[in-house]
């Protein structure tokens, strides 16, 4: 059993920028910096790190290692998929300590989303001028690609718009998500959009694929965020409050998929985050419920996959999550269930997700700019997408 | 000197640029585009079980069974959910904007659906649940690909 026996006991990031300007630092700078922040903030060194708990996209852990000059790498394991695997990360690190295959995992993520690697045209393709992060052509990609459906925004206003048509979601309710993140990014050094958001600034913007608009996406940007995991036992001799991993699941219906880029999932389930399963998994193996959730870090590459993700996580009854966010539920500090307490992706830096994990473990030290009070459990989970999709249940 | 131009291409209004149909088929998914080129719809059936599968794959999901039949389509369908696109994420799409993209289901194939555009309709009439009907959009000499308009 997993539950509690790892704990996340440092964390650390390169300052935020927006896409490209991090330049002339390279990513492999970038990630360096945030791990060495991150071993820092423990009380740890590069000669304690022996694993590595990734999720795709990120940058070779092999590179990072001889970079680094880590004397032993004993795990390397990264989750498939995409963003899907932000929180998970961190469980792969805590499986690998509790079987005993390596003590110090490191996860991170960094991304610099320089001249052409843009993630806006992934499934584009050479012709259609995708860049470098376009996925390569192939034979499920005709089924799709040549009807101008080519990137992940576009693919999950589909789902948004199934969404409204069962449920009757709302523009508005879309965003009370963007404007209740933007406010929380507000006070924040970090965050790269500190101006505040009203809901005429929303509906003056230009609507990029409907029913979505220039708000309801995240940022671009270039950046680093390193977290390092260890065993509960050596955590409790660390610089910091360990913040225990309660609980961690991965994966997802296998009919869910490849979900966006097929459009083919079960209709009982298409207009959901795809994380159903793995929130029902999650919570039993943390002996918790929705009910106990004190803060969630749920990530917002797009406004709508917020709401879906309310209901999977049991926060919201299914199809109430409109009506739920109209009420003020996800503001902090008044509302009943504080969602993306740092600015999230949509409003503080898009690090594809491992941002959520930072504000988690700092939420849970009592340590966070917008600190909920009292926080005990935190909900973190990785990106709406394709299989694995994963979270994180953290306690103090 | 002949004259080695095609004749303009007529295709539906609204459909997004040829470049994006440069295909890349396998031996499971060529004899869909095959039987498109000639315009015809088909969707592959598990001959064991009767599951329909869309795109064509190796192995039925229901039954794991390889057998198929390609079942020709009427090519009548509904709108499941749909985008409208107001922005070009590549130059190629500059022209193209506004253009909707649709997810068709396939009543008469079990309900599988089509990633495919509504062509020939004002962009705003499109709504979920709107029956729709198939459009040949002859994208090269040898290629086409299934749209859908507003069924009448
Ligand atoms: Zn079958």
């Amino acid at each position: 059993m997993l539950k509690d026996r790892a704990a996340i006991v440092g964390v650390g990031a390169s300052q935020y920028y927006k896409r490209g300007q991090s330049l002339p630092q390279t990513n492999l700078e970038l990630v360096g910096k945030a791990i060495l922040g991150a071993l820092d903030d423990a009380g740890l060194t590069v000669r304690d790190v022996d694993g590595f708990g990734l999720y795709s996209f990120g940058l070779d852990p092999a590179l990072v290692a001889q970079t680094l000059g880590i004397p032993e790498v004993r795990f390397s394991g990264m989750l498939t998929g995409g963003g899907g695997g932000a929180a998970g990360s961190v469980g792969l690190a805590a499986a690998a300590i509790a079987s005993g295959m390596a003590d110090v995992v490191v996860s991170y993520m960094t991304l610099q989303q320089a001249g052409l690697r843009r993630f806006g045209a992934s499934f584009a393709g050479s012709a259609g001028g995708g860049g470098q992060y376009s996925a390569p052509p192939s034979p499920e990609g005709d089924f799709v690609r040549p009807a101008g459906l080519l990137g992940p925004g576009q693919m999950f206003s589909i789902l948004a718009r199934r969404h409204m048509h069962l449920y009757g979601t709302t523009r508005e309710h879309l965003a009370e998500v963007a404007i209740s993140t933007r406010n929380n990014a507000i006070p924040r050094p970090s965050a790269l959009m500190r101006a505040p958001l009203t809901l005429d600034d929303y509906f003056d913007a230009r609507m990029i694929s409907d029913p979505l608009c220039l708000y309801d996406y995240c940022l671009e940007c270039d950046g680093a965020v390193a977290v390092v995991t260890t065993s509960a036992e050596r955590a409790r001799d660390l610089r910091q409050k360990p913040v225990y991993v309660l609980a961690t699941a991965n994966g997802g219906n296998g009919r869910w998929g490849q979900a966006i880029t097929w459009m083919n999932m079960d209709d009982e389930y298409f207009a959901s985050s795809g994380h159903r399963p793995v929130a029902q998994r999650l919570y039993e193996m943390a002996g918790v419920g929705p009910a106990d959730v004190d803060v969630a870090e749920l990530y917002d590459h797009f406004t709508p996959m917020v709401l879906m993700q309310l209901e999977d996580y049991g926060l919201c009854p299914i199809g109430e999550s409109g009506p739920f966010v109209e009420a003020g539920s996800i503001r902090f500090p008044t509302g009943s269930m504080p969602v993306n307490t740092h600015g999230g992706n949509l409003s503080e830096a898009y690090i594809i997700g491992m941002t959520h994990v930072k504000e988690a473990v700092e939420q849970l030290r009592g340590t966070a700019v917008n600190q909920v009070a009292d926080a005990e459990i935190a909900l973190v989970t990785g990106g709406p997408a394709s299989i694995p999709v994963s979270s994180l249940l953290l306690r103090r | 000197m002949t004259d080695t131009q095609p004749a303009p291409r007529s295709r539906p209004g609204g459909a997004p640029p040829a470049e994006l149909a440069v295909l890349t088929p396998d031996s499971w998914t060529e004899p869909f585009w095959i039987a498109a080129a000639e315009h015809r719809l088909v969707v592959p059936r598990c001959t064991n079980c009767g599951t329909f599968r869309m795109p064509p794959s190796p192995f039925c999901y229901v039954c794991q069974a390889q057998g198929i039949d390609w079942v020709e389509q009427t090519g009548d369908g509904r709108v499941y959910s749909y985008t409208v696109i107001h922005h070009a994420v590549v130059p190629l799409m500059r022209d193209a904007l506004p253009y909707v993209v649709v997810v068709v289901e396939l009543p008469d194939a079990g309900g599988v659906r089509l990633v495919s555009n509504l062509v020939d309709c004002e962009p705003s009439s499109v709504e979920v649940g709107m029956p729709v009907r198939l459009v040949w959009d002859d994208v090269a000499d040898d290629v086409a690909v299934p749209r859908f308009t507003a069924a009448r």
